[in-house]
């Protein structure tokens, strides 16, 4: 069975089909992905699609064989920013989820503590969102999604807001805590999404059709980065993100 | 603290000063005021200031949870907003007081008019500011505490409410003034009870200055009192507003 299957989809803000047009993806468990492509073409747009944020105007999104109805509570959903409550401190903002779910306190702050601490984040487990670092932020909002358990991580542009060693620092974190997860990463940036994600799909402007694949088995390992392969890798991802969208400008000029 | 209190001792020295020179009974000097003021809150004037702060602290908290109740419903949802907006637009100019003959005819002259016409003019300052907070609450928030399995009363819960509620706090801090103002002319007549039926007819009326002033005082006491009440819950509250001490 497949974690994701998405068949036939047709989504539009304004228009049905504005974004996607009659567009098919498959997800096997335990993938990583990363969705890439240029700024506008739709990719936020999937990751609420696969959410269960949106609700696609043709074709079928089923996640782990059930078709999506509605945000599903085993998908985690981690944003670039705006996503932590700036009147709950750190720790409460890590129960959340928790808190939703009708767990009681105390056993909800235990969770959340237990959890900052393995991010580090111990100290300032009191502390609101806006005393904290954007790499501190984002870490809390990581164990938000993470204390849950999903089974399907949805990452939009989870670093983009980061400085470069920061961003680093949790990619390799992420890489270690959801080594078994499924995972879709949307970015835009092409060495994140190579480091991280072992098939990445490249997407043109929209409408989108179909998504070019490209195979990165490497991905993930201690070290990649420093490696030629992913140096080579980024090259040719650079290279299907240029030539899908220089395919549109001829589209548009034709 | 010291602020406040040079600033008290600066305002009493003025009215001191005042006095002295107007050598008038209409203008008692500060320790008179105070001497008849003490005497009097252990009397009648306490009774009428507990009639008067009952009447506007009851049309506070009305106008708070009927004015943030409907400003929440209009305001997180951008369909009721665009529907609501123009309602509010013609009502919200209209001087509520020109009311008050109407909601006396209505009401009666008891404590109910008057608390609804305080609450009346004080319902849309909190409709506005709540409305206006939950539109201006972060899409991106919502989704992604949707995307957690929050129910639509949950985003309620821990969304709107909490981003509204300085918003709450601050509208009926603004609005003491306003409140109090009101009450003062809802209780200039057509009533035996209140700081104002004090002042206007028990005092002011016999000509017992120093009397008048004490009722003037516990007046101004009593809207600084509400002043203070609200500017604490809202510090209290609303704690992660001023939290200090970045990253």
């Amino acid at each position: 069975m497949s974690m994701i299957r998405v068949e036939n989809l047709s989504f539009g803000y304004r228009q049905p089909a504005e974004l996607f047009r009659d567009f098919s993806w498959t997800v096997q468990p335990g993938e990583r992905w990363a969705v890439i492509g240029p700024s506008g073409c739709g990719k936020t747009t999937l990751l609420y699609l696969l959410a269960g944020l949106r609700r696609p105007s043709g074709g079928t999104i089923t996640v782990a064989g059930q078709p999506l109805r509605g945000p599903r509570l085993q998908t985690g959903l981690i944003l670039q920013d705006y996503g932590l409550l700036p009147w709950a401190r750190a720790w409460e903002n890590v129960a959340l989820g928790l808190a939703i779910r009708g767990v009681p306190r105390p056993e909800r702050r235990r969770r959340a503590l237990a959890w900052l601490e393995r991010l580090g984040l111990q100290a300032v487990a009191d502390r609101y969102p806006a005393q904290l670092s954007g790499g501190q932020r984002q870490r809390v909002a990581i164990a938000r999604t993470l204390i849950l358990e999903p089974d399907l991580l949805l990452l939009d542009e989870p670093f983009a807001a980061l400085d470069a060693l920061t961003r680093e620092d949790l990619q390799d974190l992420l890489g270690a805590l959801c080594a078994q997860t499924t995972m879709v990463l949307v970015t835009h940036d092409i060495a994140e999404a190579v480091f991280l994600a072992q098939r990445l799909l490249v997407l043109g402007r929209p409408p989108i059709r179909q998504g070019q694949v490209i195979e990165n088995p490497a991905a993930g390992q201690p070290g990649y980065r420093r490696t030629v392969e992913f140096a080579l890798r980024c090259a040719q991802v650079r290279q299907a993100l240029e030539r899908a969208q220089d395919r549109v400008v001829a589209e548009v000029g034709g | 603290m010291r602020r406040f209190l040079l600033a008290g001792l600066m305002l009493l020295a003025i009215w001191q000063g005042l006095s002295w020179l107007v050598r008038s009974p209409v203008l008692p000097d500060p320790p008179t005021v105070g001497r008849v003021f003490v005497q009097a809150l252990g009397g009648r004037l306490g009774e009428h200031m507990l009639v008067s702060a009952y009447r506007v602290v009851g049309a506070m908290v009305l106008a708070g949870l009927v004015g943030s109740l409907l400003g929440l419903v209009i305001g997180h949802h951008p369909r009721w907003n665009a529907l609501a907006a123009p309602a509010i637009y013609l009502t919200y100019p209209i001087p509520k007081i020109v009311f008050l003959p109407l909601v006396m005819l209505f009401l009666g002259v008891g404590d109910a008019a008057k608390i609804f016409l305080i609450a009346l003019i004080l319902f849309f300052q909190v409709l506005v500011v709540v409305r206006d907070a939950a539109a201006s609450v972060r899409f991106e928030l919502v989704l992604s505490v949707r995307s957690l399995g929050a129910t639509r009363w949950q985003l309620l819960r821990y969304i709107y409410l909490p981003a509204c509620l300085p918003a709450v706090l601050t509208g009926l801090r603004v609005s003491t003034g306003t409140a109090i103002a009101v009450l003062f002319l809802t209780e200039s007549f057509a009533t035996q009870a209140g700081l104002g039926y004090y002042i206007l007819v028990e005092t002011w009326g016999r000509m017992a200055y120093p009397e008048m002033y004490a009722g003037v005082l516990a007046m101004s006491l009593l809207g600084m009192g509400l002043y203070l009440v609200l500017d604490r819950l809202e510090r209290r509250l609303c704690g992660w507003l001023t939290a200090g001490g970045g990253p």
